[in-house]
Protein backbone atom coordinates (compact mmCIF):
# COMPACT_ATOMS: atom_id res chain seq x y z
CA UNK A 1 0.00 0.00 0.00
CA UNK A 2 1.93 3.18 -1.06
CA UNK A 3 -0.30 5.12 1.76
CA UNK A 4 0.02 4.26 5.52
CA UNK A 5 -0.68 5.58 8.31
CA UNK A 6 -1.63 3.70 11.51
CA UNK A 7 -4.87 5.29 13.94
CA UNK A 8 -5.11 3.81 17.11
CA UNK A 9 -8.21 4.70 19.40
CA UNK A 10 -8.37 3.82 23.24
CA UNK A 11 -10.45 5.61 25.80
CA UNK A 12 -7.67 5.11 28.89
CA UNK A 13 -3.96 6.56 29.01
CA UNK A 14 -2.06 3.17 29.68
CA UNK A 15 -4.42 1.41 27.44
CA UNK A 16 -1.44 0.95 24.52
CA UNK A 17 1.23 0.36 26.86
CA UNK A 18 1.00 -4.22 27.44
CA UNK A 19 -0.03 -4.63 24.23
CA UNK A 20 0.18 -2.74 21.45
CA UNK A 21 3.01 -0.54 22.06
CA UNK A 22 5.38 -2.82 20.96
CA UNK A 23 3.31 -2.47 16.99
CA UNK A 24 3.26 0.78 17.71
CA UNK A 25 6.88 1.33 17.99
CA UNK A 26 7.69 -0.89 14.91
CA UNK A 27 5.61 1.01 12.62
CA UNK A 28 7.37 4.21 13.85
CA UNK A 29 10.28 3.15 13.33
CA UNK A 30 9.93 2.09 9.53
CA UNK A 31 8.40 5.98 9.41
CA UNK A 32 4.49 5.21 9.74
CA UNK A 33 3.25 8.48 11.11
CA UNK A 34 1.12 6.75 13.95
CA UNK A 35 -1.98 8.74 15.19
CA UNK A 36 -2.88 8.37 18.32
CA UNK A 37 -6.86 9.22 19.80
CA UNK A 38 -6.93 8.97 24.02
CA UNK A 39 -11.10 9.76 24.77
CA UNK A 40 -10.71 10.23 28.25
CA UNK A 41 -7.66 10.79 30.73
CA UNK A 42 -8.49 7.97 33.11
CA UNK A 43 -9.46 10.27 35.50
CA UNK A 44 -10.94 7.30 37.61
CA UNK A 45 -7.77 5.40 38.45
CA UNK A 46 -7.80 3.94 41.81
CA UNK A 47 -3.73 3.07 42.26
CA UNK A 48 -3.00 6.44 44.47
CA UNK A 49 0.05 4.57 46.24
CA UNK A 50 0.59 4.02 49.94
CA UNK A 51 1.45 6.60 51.04
CA UNK A 52 -0.76 8.68 47.75
CA UNK A 53 1.19 10.12 45.27
CA UNK A 54 -2.04 11.28 43.58
CA UNK A 55 -5.71 12.58 44.66
CA UNK A 56 -8.74 12.23 42.62
CA UNK A 57 -8.20 15.68 41.63
CA UNK A 58 -4.29 15.49 40.45
CA UNK A 59 -4.53 11.48 39.06
CA UNK A 60 -6.00 13.34 35.13
CA UNK A 61 -2.76 15.57 35.24
CA UNK A 62 -0.27 13.10 36.21
CA UNK A 63 -1.98 10.41 33.87
CA UNK A 64 -1.94 12.98 30.86
CA UNK A 65 2.04 13.77 31.75
CA UNK A 66 2.73 10.55 31.39
CA UNK A 67 0.69 9.75 28.24
CA UNK A 68 2.91 12.18 26.50
CA UNK A 69 6.03 10.99 27.95
CA UNK A 70 4.95 7.48 26.44
CA UNK A 71 3.89 8.76 22.93
CA UNK A 72 7.42 10.47 23.17
CA UNK A 73 9.03 7.06 23.65
CA UNK A 74 6.93 5.68 20.67
CA UNK A 75 7.45 8.63 18.51
CA UNK A 76 3.90 8.87 17.92
CA UNK A 77 3.73 12.39 16.30
CA UNK A 78 -0.20 13.11 16.53
CA UNK A 79 -1.48 12.37 19.96
CA UNK A 80 -4.92 13.71 20.40
CA UNK A 81 -6.38 13.70 23.84
CA UNK A 82 -10.62 14.31 23.46
CA UNK A 83 -11.30 15.47 27.26
CA UNK A 84 -13.96 13.03 27.55
CA UNK A 85 -14.25 11.78 31.02
CA UNK A 86 -13.37 8.10 32.29
CA UNK A 87 -16.30 5.36 32.87
CA UNK A 88 -18.93 7.24 31.04
CA UNK A 89 -17.82 6.45 27.60
CA UNK A 90 -20.76 4.22 27.46
CA UNK A 91 -23.14 6.75 28.49
CA UNK A 92 -22.32 9.30 25.52
CA UNK A 93 -24.59 9.42 21.84
CA UNK A 94 -22.77 6.54 20.44
CA UNK A 95 -23.84 8.22 16.97
CA UNK A 96 -22.03 11.64 18.08
CA UNK A 97 -18.98 9.49 19.21
CA UNK A 98 -18.93 7.08 15.90
CA UNK A 99 -19.62 10.12 13.52
CA UNK A 100 -16.06 12.02 15.47
CA UNK A 101 -14.15 9.07 14.66
CA UNK A 102 -15.45 8.75 11.16
CA UNK A 103 -14.09 12.60 10.68
CA UNK A 104 -10.60 11.61 11.91
CA UNK A 105 -10.77 8.34 9.37
CA UNK A 106 -11.45 10.85 7.19
CA UNK A 107 -8.72 13.26 7.77
CA UNK A 108 -6.39 10.81 8.07
CA UNK A 109 -7.37 8.18 5.72
CA UNK A 110 -5.70 5.54 8.06
CA UNK A 111 -4.50 1.83 6.17
CA UNK A 112 -4.95 0.33 9.89
CA UNK A 113 -7.12 1.02 13.08
CA UNK A 114 -5.95 0.00 16.06
CA UNK A 115 -8.84 -0.41 19.19
CA UNK A 116 -11.27 -2.66 21.86
CA UNK A 117 -12.60 -5.93 20.28
CA UNK A 118 -16.41 -4.70 21.19
CA UNK A 119 -18.03 -7.25 23.97
CA UNK A 120 -14.17 -8.91 24.24
CA UNK A 121 -12.96 -6.26 26.11
CA UNK A 122 -14.04 -6.06 29.17
CA UNK A 123 -13.84 -2.20 30.68
CA UNK A 124 -17.42 -0.76 29.93
CA UNK A 125 -15.33 2.23 28.05
CA UNK A 126 -12.80 -0.11 26.36
CA UNK A 127 -16.62 -1.87 24.93
CA UNK A 128 -17.69 1.53 24.11
CA UNK A 129 -14.93 2.68 22.38
CA UNK A 130 -14.78 -0.28 19.99
CA UNK A 131 -18.16 0.04 19.04
CA UNK A 132 -17.80 3.60 18.13
CA UNK A 133 -14.76 2.68 15.93
CA UNK A 134 -16.79 -0.43 14.27
CA UNK A 135 -19.75 2.02 13.61
CA UNK A 136 -17.79 4.60 12.14
CA UNK A 137 -15.33 1.99 9.69
CA UNK A 138 -18.55 0.40 9.18
CA UNK A 139 -20.41 3.74 7.19
CA UNK A 140 -17.33 3.21 4.80
CA UNK A 141 -17.94 1.17 1.44
CA UNK A 142 -16.41 -1.86 1.94
CA UNK A 143 -13.94 -1.44 -0.79
CA UNK A 144 -12.83 2.14 1.38
CA UNK A 145 -12.69 0.40 4.93
CA UNK A 146 -8.92 0.27 6.91
CA UNK A 147 -8.34 -2.99 8.42
CA UNK A 148 -9.25 -3.03 12.13
CA UNK A 149 -6.81 -4.71 14.21
CA UNK A 150 -8.85 -5.61 17.89
CA UNK A 151 -7.44 -6.11 21.24
CA UNK A 152 -9.34 -8.43 23.54
CA UNK A 153 -9.13 -9.81 27.13
CA UNK A 154 -12.26 -11.17 28.56
CA UNK A 155 -12.24 -14.66 29.38
CA UNK A 156 -14.59 -15.70 26.95
CA UNK A 157 -12.67 -14.16 24.11
CA UNK A 158 -10.62 -17.08 23.10
CA UNK A 159 -13.77 -19.26 23.05
CA UNK A 160 -16.01 -17.28 21.28
CA UNK A 161 -13.34 -15.04 18.52
CA UNK A 162 -10.78 -18.43 18.61
CA UNK A 163 -7.34 -17.45 18.43
CA UNK A 164 -5.92 -13.68 17.19
CA UNK A 165 -4.97 -14.20 13.64
CA UNK A 166 -2.01 -11.15 14.27
CA UNK A 167 0.76 -11.87 15.70
CA UNK A 168 3.24 -9.28 16.44
CA UNK A 169 6.73 -10.17 17.52
CA UNK A 170 7.64 -6.77 18.82
CA UNK A 171 11.30 -8.04 20.65
CA UNK A 172 13.41 -5.76 17.97
CA UNK A 173 11.78 -2.88 19.98
CA UNK A 174 11.03 -4.47 23.65
CA UNK A 175 13.33 -1.71 25.01
CA UNK A 176 11.25 0.97 23.56
CA UNK A 177 8.05 -1.05 24.94
CA UNK A 178 9.88 -1.39 28.52
CA UNK A 179 10.26 2.58 28.44
CA UNK A 180 6.27 3.12 27.39
CA UNK A 181 4.59 0.99 30.23
CA UNK A 182 7.17 2.56 32.79
CA UNK A 183 5.80 6.27 31.49
CA UNK A 184 2.73 4.85 32.58
CA UNK A 185 4.56 5.55 36.42
CA UNK A 186 1.16 6.02 37.86
CA UNK A 187 -0.67 2.98 36.45
CA UNK A 188 2.29 0.34 36.09
CA UNK A 189 4.61 0.74 38.67
CA UNK A 190 3.50 -1.63 41.36
CA UNK A 191 2.27 -3.88 38.49
CA UNK A 192 6.22 -4.30 37.47
CA UNK A 193 7.18 -4.52 40.87
CA UNK A 194 4.88 -7.16 41.22
CA UNK A 195 6.00 -9.09 38.25
CA UNK A 196 9.70 -8.60 39.41
CA UNK A 197 9.02 -9.75 42.52
CA UNK A 198 6.74 -13.16 41.27
CA UNK A 199 9.22 -13.91 38.29
CA UNK A 200 12.84 -13.19 39.74
CA UNK A 201 13.70 -16.77 38.27
CA UNK A 202 11.24 -16.66 35.44
CA UNK A 203 12.72 -12.94 33.74
CA UNK A 204 13.22 -14.52 30.34
CA UNK A 205 9.62 -15.84 30.19
CA UNK A 206 7.96 -12.84 30.70
CA UNK A 207 9.94 -11.28 28.08
CA UNK A 208 9.06 -13.71 25.58
CA UNK A 209 5.15 -13.20 26.59
CA UNK A 210 5.71 -9.22 26.06
CA UNK A 211 7.33 -9.57 23.02
CA UNK A 212 4.49 -10.83 21.57
CA UNK A 213 1.67 -8.73 21.01
CA UNK A 214 -2.01 -9.99 19.35
CA UNK A 215 -4.56 -8.80 17.67
CA UNK A 216 -8.04 -10.27 16.24
CA UNK A 217 -8.85 -8.63 12.61
CA UNK A 218 -12.57 -7.36 12.87
CA UNK A 219 -14.61 -9.08 10.18
CA UNK A 220 -17.22 -6.54 8.85
CA UNK B 1 -2.53 13.00 50.91
CA UNK B 2 -2.36 13.01 54.80
CA UNK B 3 -3.66 10.59 57.16
CA UNK B 4 -6.51 11.72 58.73
CA UNK B 5 -6.73 13.54 61.90
CA UNK B 6 -10.58 13.91 62.58
CA UNK B 7 -9.97 17.72 64.90
CA UNK B 8 -7.72 19.18 61.37
CA UNK B 9 -10.67 17.82 59.04
CA UNK B 10 -13.64 18.95 61.43
CA UNK B 11 -11.94 22.44 61.09
CA UNK B 12 -11.82 22.07 57.28
CA UNK B 13 -15.39 20.78 56.99
CA UNK B 14 -16.60 24.09 58.85
CA UNK B 15 -14.99 26.48 56.37
CA UNK B 16 -17.44 25.03 53.86
CA UNK B 17 -21.14 25.25 56.45
CA UNK B 18 -23.61 27.36 54.93
CA UNK B 19 -23.22 27.92 51.44
CA UNK B 20 -23.61 26.81 47.90
CA UNK B 21 -20.21 24.12 47.71
CA UNK B 22 -19.98 21.44 45.01
CA UNK B 23 -19.55 18.05 46.00
CA UNK B 24 -17.93 15.44 44.54
CA UNK B 25 -18.93 11.79 45.77
CA UNK B 26 -17.94 7.97 44.69
CA UNK B 27 -17.53 4.98 45.44
CA UNK B 28 -15.75 2.34 43.73
CA UNK B 29 -14.47 -1.41 43.26
CA UNK B 30 -12.45 -0.82 40.18
CA UNK B 31 -14.09 -1.83 37.06
CA UNK B 32 -11.94 -5.18 36.91
CA UNK B 33 -13.35 -6.65 39.94
CA UNK B 34 -15.96 -9.37 38.76
CA UNK B 35 -13.04 -10.01 35.66
CA UNK B 36 -10.53 -11.21 38.13
CA UNK B 37 -13.59 -12.87 40.18
CA UNK B 38 -16.47 -13.66 38.54
CA UNK B 39 -18.50 -14.26 41.60
CA UNK B 40 -18.09 -10.59 43.16
CA UNK B 41 -20.77 -8.06 43.06
CA UNK B 42 -19.27 -5.50 41.41
CA UNK B 43 -20.53 -1.97 42.40
CA UNK B 44 -20.26 1.89 42.23
CA UNK B 45 -21.58 5.36 42.36
CA UNK B 46 -20.86 8.58 41.54
CA UNK B 47 -21.68 11.92 41.24
CA UNK B 48 -19.89 15.38 40.36
CA UNK B 49 -20.71 18.79 40.50
CA UNK B 50 -23.95 18.36 42.65
CA UNK B 51 -24.76 21.87 44.39
CA UNK B 52 -25.30 21.64 47.66
CA UNK B 53 -25.86 23.43 51.21
CA UNK B 54 -25.15 21.78 54.50
CA UNK B 55 -26.10 22.95 57.78
CA UNK B 56 -23.76 20.95 59.78
CA UNK B 57 -21.01 18.41 58.68
CA UNK B 58 -19.41 15.44 60.87
CA UNK B 59 -16.06 13.67 60.55
CA UNK B 60 -16.45 11.02 63.34
CA UNK B 61 -15.20 7.28 64.06
CA UNK B 62 -12.43 6.00 67.05
CA UNK B 63 -9.83 5.28 64.61
CA UNK B 64 -9.30 5.31 60.72
CA UNK B 65 -11.07 4.56 58.49
CA UNK B 66 -13.59 7.26 59.42
CA UNK B 67 -17.09 8.69 58.40
CA UNK B 68 -18.04 11.71 57.63
CA UNK B 69 -21.79 12.92 57.40
CA UNK B 70 -23.22 16.26 55.83
CA UNK B 71 -26.99 17.33 56.99
CA UNK B 72 -28.38 19.40 53.70
CA UNK B 73 -31.56 20.92 54.29
CA UNK B 74 -33.85 18.61 52.83
CA UNK B 75 -31.86 15.69 53.40
CA UNK B 76 -27.89 13.87 54.07
CA UNK B 77 -24.28 13.26 52.25
CA UNK B 78 -22.34 10.72 53.59
CA UNK B 79 -19.26 8.46 52.99
CA UNK B 80 -17.42 5.98 55.45
CA UNK B 81 -14.32 4.05 55.34
CA UNK B 82 -12.48 7.94 54.64
CA UNK B 83 -8.62 7.45 55.42
CA UNK B 84 -6.91 10.93 53.79
CA UNK B 85 -7.60 14.02 53.27
CA UNK B 86 -5.90 17.04 51.53
CA UNK B 87 -6.97 20.35 50.91
CA UNK B 88 -5.45 21.37 47.73
CA UNK B 89 -4.24 24.39 45.48
CA UNK B 90 -7.77 25.20 44.18
CA UNK B 91 -8.54 25.35 47.70
CA UNK B 92 -10.86 22.09 47.23
CA UNK B 93 -11.23 19.46 50.18
CA UNK B 94 -10.50 16.34 49.43
CA UNK B 95 -11.55 13.07 51.75
CA UNK B 96 -10.88 9.27 50.39
CA UNK B 97 -10.17 6.42 51.72
CA UNK B 98 -7.83 3.98 50.36
CA UNK B 99 -7.24 0.30 50.80
CA UNK B 100 -3.94 -1.07 51.86
CA UNK B 101 -2.88 -1.36 48.57
CA UNK B 102 -2.89 2.41 48.33
CA UNK B 103 -6.35 1.97 46.03
CA UNK B 104 -8.95 4.43 46.11
CA UNK B 105 -12.09 2.84 47.42
CA UNK B 106 -14.21 6.21 47.94
CA UNK B 107 -14.14 9.81 47.82
CA UNK B 108 -15.96 12.70 49.15
CA UNK B 109 -14.86 15.92 48.22
CA UNK B 110 -16.07 19.45 48.10
CA UNK B 111 -14.83 22.58 46.33
CA UNK B 112 -15.99 26.64 46.97
CA UNK B 113 -16.46 26.55 42.87
CA UNK B 114 -17.17 23.55 39.73
CA UNK B 115 -14.47 20.36 40.20
CA UNK B 116 -12.88 20.62 36.46
ZN1 LIG C 1 -8.50 0.89 29.68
Amino acid sequence: MSHEHVLVVFPHPDDEAFGVSGTIAMNTKKGVPVTYVCLTLGEMGRNMGNPPFATRESLPKIRKKELETAAGVLNISDLRCWGLRDKTVEFEDPKTLAARIENVIDELKPSLIITFYPGYSVHPDHEATGAAVIRAVEQLPADKRPAVHCVAFSNDCYEMLGEPDVINDVSSVSDQKLEAIKAHRSQTEWIIAAMAEENKDKVPEVLKRMNREQFWTYKF
Amino acid sequence: MQPITPETVQNEIDKFLNQDVYLHLETTNGAYASHFNQSFFSVGAYIRNAKINFERGVITGEKSPYRAGLKINIGWVYAEGLTHWEVNEDGQLLLAGHDAEGKLAVALQLSPHPFE
